[in-house]
């Protein structure tokens, strides 16, 4: 049966360590388009999920069926399945969320992680391990389009989760939640995260000189 | 013909499709490192574009009308079956042309610009014409933002940053601050 550090280690390196949005820059397109509130960084995680365990859980159960040389097609149809099935959920269940995700709920189909994760994980493993990385993958995308989502609702609209912070006196700073915000609050949290790697990589030489000395 | 000049336009500059709606940004950050091939990315994408407003046309007016609900499946199926159809018809007839766009044509097919392409044309509701000079328009932008962004690393690559800049981090600065100047064209047509 399923081996429990394995199946733990599979799950935790989505979160943070492989997170597709910070480390791996997988699935631009949404992280940034739909980002200017945390709501609906969260309406898009829950989507983004729901479409990758399900075609996860599909394609690892069926990895020794599908054929090789149309693996990718079989791939992108369930993803599409999927896909289809949260949008029409969506629609009838949040109209106001979906009208404002519009297109990109659909587009999700296109979503690289989404695909990546099938080729390099789900087809080539087990069904609890799939469930597993997907179910990792998801959380930490979601993490990753929530505080994009946060930073800019804050900065933009003087919200979270649209209840107001600051009061009257605030000015947004409306460039934060248009277009350009996204690039660049992305851009700022990967010098910031590039910092901190840095510096602890230096404070991890010293320890070490020190103990050579 | 004013109308299709406005629709042209709007989707090269005003509502660019990488700068404002963030389709297409594996490649424009994965290929814009030199111009030359950031300019040839920028041809087959308009070339698939074009290809692909096409079909979403027939697919729309012919076929979806039965199952709306299959759009998604269909739109993808179908575009990049015709993408490989015509990738094969191009080796077959002008090994110039396939040489200049070729490896890129079955990478663009999964782009989200291009099944964005598809989705935006069936909400708006474009006509035969209206959709390709949507595509075109489209696909001008995208390689104007592509040529513009290979420019600025070209010249960012020679200049002494700090180290934690460079990379992605540095692509995202950029583009952000393309994407702000792009903001000017804004309300461009908006007097006419």
């Amino acid at each position: 049966m399923a081996d429990q550090s394995k199946l733990y280690r599979e799950t935790v390196k989505g979160l943070w360590k492989e997170n597709p949005v910070f480390i791996q820059l997988l699935g631009l397109c949404p992280a940034l388009a739909v980002t200017n509130s945390a709501i609906n960084g969260v309406a898009m995680g829950g989507a983004t999920t729901f479409v990758l365990v399900g075609s996860s859980i599909l394609v690892s159960l069926f990895r020794n069926l599908i054929p090789k040389q149309v693996r990718i097609t079989s791939f992108i149809i369930t993803i599409a399945t999927f896909v289809t099935v949260a949008d029409l959920t969506l629609q009838a269940l949040l109209p106001a969320i979906h009208k404002e995700l519009g297109a990109f709920i659909a587009l999700i189909v296109v979503n690289c992680l989404i695909l990546g994760r099938q080729e390099a994980f789900a087809s080539r493993n087990k069904l609890p391990y799939a469930i597993g990385d997907a179910a990792g993958m998801s959380v930490g995308f979601t993490f990753a389009l929530v505080i994009l989502g946060g930073i800019r609702e804050i900065l933009g609209s003087g919200t979270l989760f649209g209840f107001p912070l600051f009061g009257e006196s605030f000015e947004p700073w409306v460039i934060m939640i248009l277009p350009p915000g996204g690039f660049l609050t992305l851009g700022v949290l990967l010098i910031i995260f590039a910092q901190f790697k840095k510096s602890r990589a230096r404070k991890a030489l010293v320890r070490l000189e020190k103990e050579a000395a | 013909m004013g109308n299709l000049l406005w629709i042209f336009a709007s989707a090269m500059v005003i509502n660019n499709f990488t700068l404002a709606y963030f389709l297409g940004l594996c490649p424009f950050f994965g290929v814009s490192k030199k111009i030359d091939t950031a300019f040839r990315l920028g041809l087959a994408n308009i070339f698939v574009m074009t290809i692909t407003s096409v079909c979403a046309w027939f697919l729309n007016n012919y076929v979806l009308i039965h199952a709306p609900y299959l759009r998604v499946m269909t739109f993808i199926v179908v575009i990049a079956s015709t993408v490989q159809f015509v990738e094969m018809a191009i080796k077959k007839l002008s090994p110039a042309l396939f040489k200049a766009l070729g490896i890129f044509l079955p990478l663009i097919t999964t782009n989200c610009a291009i099944l964005g392409l598809a989705l935006f044309q069936t909400n708006r509701g474009y006509s035969f014409i209206e959709g390709i000079s949507f595509a075109l328009g489209a696909g001008a932008g995208l390689t104007l933002a592509l040529v513009l962004m290979a420019g600025i690393r070209e010249e960012a690559e020679i200049s002494d940053l700090p180290d934690v800049i460079q990379g992605a981090a540095q692509a995202f600065l950029i583009a952000g601050i393309l994407s702000l100047a792009f903001m000017g064209f804004a309300g461009l047509f908006s007097g006419a």
